[in-house]
């Protein structure tokens, strides 16, 4: 009871303090924003005081594991897949069309691209690992999640953190920093939810029953300190007043613009690319019901990757003001992690090793070794772009475009889809998903919607970056900029058709998990059937004559 | 020698060594006499039998 007081009063305090703030606020964008945690303090101190367990009977049952929070996680992660997929469909449109720009400030490429960029990784990325994350280290370490209530604040504080993002873009908040485009004080707000995220997660580590800690969990917990790390540096900020939401970079010039890419590559790296490792590691061996391929290949994987991708971060400022020797350091490395990015690859798709039929039958699997297999194929083409002479032709272009979906829509989004469809009937303790056909067709719809989003967006960016260094006999550039647009208008049209078969995956998608959850359970034909005939099913009849036994 | 040059110096010399050294020793540890059976329990360690109801 005396817990139940202290929370819900610290949490009106702080709705006060944030309205205090709203009437002190130097800009119309900072004011919605402390009217927005007025708001959420107050529905959570109503939450908490609605939840009170007045009696305090209650022991925890540490015989169960705690999954309302991977629960949540699920849903969040559908929802928020969806609104980034539509974001991005919408921008792709924008693109193709301008005139759905619409006239107003609010609905401009420029604040929809953010929103949508942060939509589909902090929003449907981070869901995805935050609530993985929960489910994955309570079974390898066979121990109920620590701190069961700083766990639920992670989930809502990461929530409130994505509506304070997203409404910022909108209002034209940022510091315009790409995957880092939220002001100062929505970085503090994160930086706090991500401590107690580590502290929730290092903490079920560390009261584990089981001695080995899965390699599931050191990526996990790599990607936990390094984004922690990484959001703290790049974020570091001198904020005009305490009641304004403008702030300025504590970096200037090329510094400024090296830290950025020191974080925004390895926001990928870590974020992207550790944290969906993790679940590789776990659901794919689950879900084949086979041990990893080998183990000491993915310590090996591991490694590798945390010392080789910290320094890789220099190659999105070739040719720039950077030194030289730092451009060529960042290449040098970029190349290196071919060996660990395909390490890892085969140790994932090497797993299926003598259950390859499950590839026909298993749609799940088939979606984890399609994100493998774009997982490879995009860890073959980041370095090779990363060579000064490609990045000459494909910086800038659409190819880099291409670049980050064939890895974001094919390895991110399938292993996410993947994960989802295999914890979902497990934690509404459902006997099967609604549908498995719907498994498959979701998957045909997003395989082709990657491949017309890739493709054209490779045409799109050799026709850019050609058009773009053509010179005339006199010394002149041939082409202007708006010449260019016009010659890839038409590979806008595809890649939106590509994004929108995307979307209608994704939609797909949602629908069999909302119905996993309401317990239906579609009628439908089994993924495969051994093969019978009945009409051959007989004795030849000896009269014929026509097979003799050997004499 | 400036700041600049001194830690440019030492990044390209005794730092990289011990981050080669680091990193040779981790992965050097997982070819340890013995990490065979170890890996292949470990590799296993997610298909036990749960002692926690799911």
């Amino acid at each position: 009871m005396p817990a139940t007081l202290a929370k819900s009063g610290g949490l009106f305090l702080a709705m006060v303090v944030a309205l205090f703030a709203m009437t002190q606020a130097k800009d119309a964008a900072f004011a919605v924003h402390m009217a927005i945690m007025a708001l959420a303090a107050l529905i959570a101190a109503m939450a908490v005081m609605a939840t009170a367990n007045v009696t305090a009977t209650l022991g925890r049952d540490e015989s169960v594991y705690d999954d309302a929070p991977v629960r949540w996680g699920v849903i969040a992660t559908t929802f928020w897949g969806v609104v980034g997929l539509l974001a991005g469909l919408f921008i792709a449109l924008q693109l193709a069309w301008p005139v759905l720009n619409l006239g107003t400030e609010y609905t401009t490429f420029g604040r929809l691209r953010p929103l949508h960029t942060s939509a589909v990784i902090f929003a449907f990325g981070g869901n995805a690992l935050l609530c993985t994350s929960f489910y994955v280290v309570q079974r390898t370490c066979r121990a109920r999640l620590a701190f069961p209530s700083l766990a639920r604040f992670v989930f809502w504080g990461y929530q409130l953190f994505i509506v304070l993002a997203a409404t910022g873009y909108v209002l034209g908040v940022t510091e315009a920093k790409e995957y880092a485009e939220p002001e100062w004080y929505v970085d503090i707000w994160l930086t706090i939810v991500w401590v107690s995220y580590l502290i929730v997660f290092g903490g079920t580590v560390i009261k584990r029953r089981e001695p080995h800690i899965y390699v599931a969990n050191w990526f996990y917990l790599a990607f936990i300190i390094t984004v922690a790390m990484l959001h703290l540096v790049n974020n570091l900020s001198m904020p005009v007043s305490l009641f304004g939401s403008k702030s300025y970079s504590a970096f200037a010039g090329v510094q400024d613009a090296l830290t950025q890419w020191w974080y925004g590559h390895n926001a990928v790296g870590f974020f992207l690319t550790a944290g969906f490792l993790a679940m590789m590691y776990y659901f794919v061996p689950k879900q084949a019901e086979r041990p990893v391929y080998s183990y000491r290949l993915s310590i090996i994987h591991f490694w590798s990757l945390i010392f080789l991708y910290i320094w890789a971060g220099p190659h999105h400022l070739h040719y720039t003001a950077l030194p030289d020797w730092a451009q060529s350091l960042g290449m040098v490395f970029s190349i290196m992690l071919w060996m660990p990015s395909w390490g890892g690859m085969i140790n994932g798709l090497m797993t299926l090793n003598g259950a390859w039929d499950k590839i026909r039958t298993d749609p799940i699997i088939r979606m984890m070794v399609l994100a493998l297999a774009f997982y490879g194929m995009s860890t073959f083409e980041g370095p090779m772009m990363s060579i000064k002479s490609v990045n000459s032709l494909s910086h800038y272009t659409d190819w880099t475009i291409g670049h980050v979906h064939s890895g974001a829509l094919g390895w991110n989004g399938m292993i996410t889809f993947a994960c989802m469809y295999y914890m979902a009937p497990r934690l509404w303790k459902r006997e099967r998903l609604y549908s498995l056909r719907l498994i498959n067709a979701h998957f045909w719809l997003v395989t082709a919607g990657i491949v017309f989003y890739t493709a054209s967006m490779w045409v799109a960016g050799l026709t850019q970056g050609l058009m773009w260094r053509e010179y005339g006999a006199d010394g002149y550039l041939v082409n202007s900029f708006a010449e260019t647009i016009a010659a890839i208008h038409p590979m806008f049209l595809l890649r939106a058709f590509g994004g929108s078969l995307y979307l209608a995956g994704a939609l797909v998608f949602a629908w069999n998990i909302a119905m996993t959850i309401a317990g239906r359970i579609r009628k439908e034909a089994p993924m495969t059937e051994t093969p019978y005939n009945p009409a051959a099913d007989r004795p030849l009849p000896a009269s014929t004559g026509a097979l003799q036994p050997a004499e | 020698m400036s700041r600049y040059e001194m830690l440019r110096h030492f990044a390209d010399s005794w730092a990289l060594l011990a981050m080669v050294l680091l990193f040779l020793g981790f992965v050097g540890w997982t070819f340890r006499p013995g990490a065979r059976r170890h890996h292949e329990d470990a590799a296993r360690l997610i298909f036990r039998p749960d002692d926690l109801r799911e």
